[in-house]
């Protein structure tokens, strides 16, 4: 055998695993202002989600009820005094924008404010652990029930938490596809299992959902999943808040009574006494004073953890706070702290939230109540008739976006001695063809218009006149009348 | 971080590194999470549940067909069926209603409107072109010019029956003779009777032009079938020849080659391949194209 003539520095490095198993975290609960706020946001956040489905909302008598109802067999979506039509997206875009330009100023203040207090994950997970610490016990209790092998008392509390888990998981499901029917009815066929199997399907996959990521994956949702944390650590300046370990006053730590003996002789002694409680409590298992992390979805509970800390030994409080990177620096050379909340990003993000709201409420408010549109018959473009005459013909499509049903007139403008015919139409009203539209629905019809071939080489221009007989309202499309000579 | 306090958490000595450094960037090992692993391992009995429940391997003739012998064929027969059954009330009410009552229903018209269309492009835009525009002899259909009529009950016997389609005896067959072919006319007279056949729509003739004889010509020839002004006689057929439309052309050496050959197009008496509800809606389309009588 030869000897190896290349030399490998990690040869005796024992090998590293390729799959590491998760390790798992057992937070213990804290009291405290961010845990009061925490609490309070779950409340709203769920009773919102758990209870939005049932509010009533009167549109008269063709329309759904339900306030906020997304009705896919009938491609409508309502949201209050709000009704989508499919071709109506772009308010979603405008509803997706404003999102991310709030997520980007929380971010530009006060770091992952919506990681930490209303992300669904978080949401969903706190309440979930708050059913784990009611079943189980505290942090303490868990671990040392987990360290034990399985026996009949430990099943039973398994078997409870993951049976009350479960039924949250399922009611989560439950209430999702109440948004897309209306909630009271369905409610009752599901119940006589009467419902459609897409209805049992989306419940029983978001139930599913629920439960892993909630009360299985939890953090590491935001480890592996999100995508998110990834962003905001790219986005984030030194002027933003985040929840920080303030090193300059933690450090050097050390315990408590040495810490006494220390500022005795005058020598340097941090405030953190090394206790492990900011640890303890923290949901995705960081040590924020190893400085910012990616699994830190900034809750604060590690500051409640830590106040309660300082209280007790008689430091001043918030050894942990939401502080900025500017600020520890400037403590350590002795400077004032500074917050600059006007910075040209936040300026930046408030002044696109004010302009893409604005223009949605202005198209909002000044959305039509029936919209018209016109497509040319491209083949053929014209049709010479027996006479000489001009015949174009245009597939017009009214869509009538209120709840009762309307007549309309059509009448085209541009042309001398146009003739208008709207095939299947219905009888002349003051010399105009009419055509009735249901109730928010839309009609498409074929209309013809028919003129004296003008030789002109440019087409004429027409607008197609759609006239609400009652109020008088009006709405225009525009196309053009081509002839042998017009078409290029 | 230079100011991280805790010199054992560093991540490099926590998991290692790869051992890549490219100029002093390094690669952390940091070991995938367990669950990963896990969920790889299920996508791979998935690959091999697939394999055995649907249509997978191929063999030398043909190929393993899967524990329930899916094919994409029969998913296509079947949503077809669906289909046919999802249209089933509003065809037997268009077999039911008469072709009027069809035109006069908003509901039907729009439905045999978009099933004319379907059926049109499939089986007679070959001829009569996408937009039923028509070629040169083949007629368009979106004008008001209708060689066998244009009302809604015209254009459905045409439909059904064809025309000069030897294989259906309600067809229908009357035809131009060949008067130059078959030496009926000389070829002046057939000159003379062109050009007279272009002023009976007011189009300009050459100075030379014997429309006298034209005019004989016609009477004695043409105007039997195609009426005495030219205005054309659509129980036989015969194309108007007083207006502004030309199946084959305005053209003088067109009307001649016309004269000269006679006969006239053909088409399929389609109740042979198509269902009655069908060519229905066909001939509701055909006449709401705008030329409709
Ligand atoms: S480190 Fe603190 S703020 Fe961050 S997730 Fe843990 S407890 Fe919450
Ligand atoms: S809770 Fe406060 S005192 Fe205790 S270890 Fe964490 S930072 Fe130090």
């Amino acid at each position: 055998m030869s000897v190896t003539s290349s030399f490998d520095p990690h040869l005796d490095e024992p090998e590293a695993p390729l799959y590491a198993a998760r390790k798992k975290i057992y937070p213990q609960g804290v009291s405290g202002i961010f845990r009061r706020t925490k609490t309070v946001l779950l409340i709203i956040t769920l009773s919102i989600y758990y209870f939005l489905p049932f509010i009533r909302w009167d549109r008269g008598p063709n329309a759904p009820n339900q306030a906020i109802l997304i009705d896919i067999p009938h491609r409508r979506a309502y949201f209050f005094f709000i009704e989508i039509w499919p071709q109506e997206v772009y308010y979603l875009t405008g509803l997706l924008i404003l999102a991310a330009m709030a997520l980007f100023l929380m971010n530009a203040m006060a770091g992952r404010v919506w990681c930490g207090y209303l992300c669904p994950q978080t949401v969903w997970t706190d309440l979930f652990l708050a059913v784990e610490r009611l079943i189980e016990g505290d942090r303490r209790t868990r671990i040392n029930r987990d360290a034990e092998p399985m026996n009949i008392e430990k099943f039973s509390y398994k078997l409870l938490k993951h049976a009350l888990w479960l039924l949250i998981a399922w009611w989560t499901g439950g209430v999702w596809v109440l948004y897309f029917a209306d909630a009271p009815t369905l409610v009752r066929d599901l119940i006589w299992f009467e419902a459609g199997p897409v209805a049992y399907i989306s419940i029983m996959t978001l139930t599913f959902t629920t439960y892993v990521f909630a009360g299985l994956m939890r953090e590491q949702v935001c480890l592996y999943m999100c995508p998110w944390p990834r962003i905001q650590a790219a986005m984030t300046d030194e002027y933003a808040l985040n929840v920080t370990y303030r090193v300059d006053r933690g450090e050097p730590r050390m315990s408590f009574k040495k810490a006494t003996q220390a500022r005795l002789v005058g020598e340097p002694a941090g405030d953190c006494i090394d206790c492990q409680q900011c640890v303890a409590v923290c949901p995705t298992g960081v040590d924020i004073r190893h400085g910012a992390d990616l699994g830190c979805i900034q809750c604060g509970l590690c500051i409640d953890a830590c106040d309660e800390v300082m209280e007790k030994i008689g430091r001043p409080t918030r050894l942990i706070a939401y502080d900025t990177e500017v600020n520890i620096k400037r403590r350590k050379d002795g400077l004032q702290e500074i917050f600059r909340p006007i910075r040209p990003r936040t300026v930046l993000y408030i002044a696109i939230i004010i302009a893409v709201s604005v223009v949605m409420l202005y198209a909002l408010l000044t959305r039509a109540p029936f919209t018209v549109s016109v497509i040319h018959d491209r083949n053929p473009i014209f049709v010479k008739l027996s006479d000489g005459h001009i015949r174009n013909a245009y597939t017009v499509r009214i869509a009538n976006m209120l709840p009762t049903e309307r007549l309309f007139t059509l009448e085209v403008d541009g042309l001398h001695d146009a003739h208008v015919e709207i095939i299947g139409g219905e009888p002349l009203i003051k010399g105009r063809p009419s055509i009735s539209v249901g109730p928010d629905q839309t009609r498409e019809m074929r209309v013809t218009v028919r003129a004296i071939d003008e030789d002109e080489d440019e087409p004429a221009h027409l607008e197609f006149i759609i006239r609400d007989e009652v109020d008088g309202t009006t709405a225009v499309a525009r196309d053009y009348f081509r002839t042998p000579h017009s078409v290029h | 971080m230079t100011n991280r306090p805790d010199t054992n958490l560093d991540p490099r000595k926590a998991v290692g590194t790869t051992g890549h450094d490219w100029d002093g960037i390094e690669e952390l090992n940091t070991p995938l999470p367990r669950w990963w692993l896990w969920t790889f391992y299920a996508t791979i009995l998935w690959a091999l549940a697939y394999w055995v429940v649907y249509p997978a391997i191929p063999l030398a003739t043909s190929f393993t067909k899967g524990m329930f012998g899916w094919t994409s064929r029969e998913q296509v027969v079947q949503d077809l069926d669906g289909l046919k059954t999802l249209r089933g009330p509003m065809t037997a009410k268009i077999e039911a209603a008469s072709l009027q009552d069809i035109a006069k229903t908003p509901e039907l018209l729009s439905f045999a409107r978009a099933q004319g269309a379907a059926a049109f492009a499939v089986n007679c835009s070959p001829c009569h072109g996408a937009g039923a525009q028509g070629f040169k002899g083949y007629p368009n259909l979106n004008d008001d010019d209708w060689l066998w009529g244009g009302s809604l009950d015209a254009i459905h016997t045409t439909l059904q029956h064809g025309i000069r389609w030897d294989a259906d005896k309600d067809t229908r067959a009357s035809m131009m003779p060949a008067f130059g072919r078959d030496g009926i006319l000389k070829p002046n007279e057939i000159s003379a009777v062109a050009d007279y056949v272009r002023t009976l729509s007011a189009l300009p003739v050459e100075k030379d032009a014997d429309l006298k004889l034209g005019q004989k010509v016609f009477t004695e020839n043409c105007a039997a079938c195609h009426g005495e002004k030219g205005e054309g006689i659509q129980d036989v057929g015969a194309p108007k020849l007083n207006d502004k439309v030309w199946l084959y052309g305005p053209e003088k050496v067109t009307i001649m080659e016309r004269i000269t050959l006679g006969g006239g197009g053909q088409m399929p008496a389609w109740s042979q391949r198509l269902d009655s509800p069908t060519i229905k809606s066909l001939a509701v389309y055909v006449h709401t194209l705008g030329g409709g009588q």
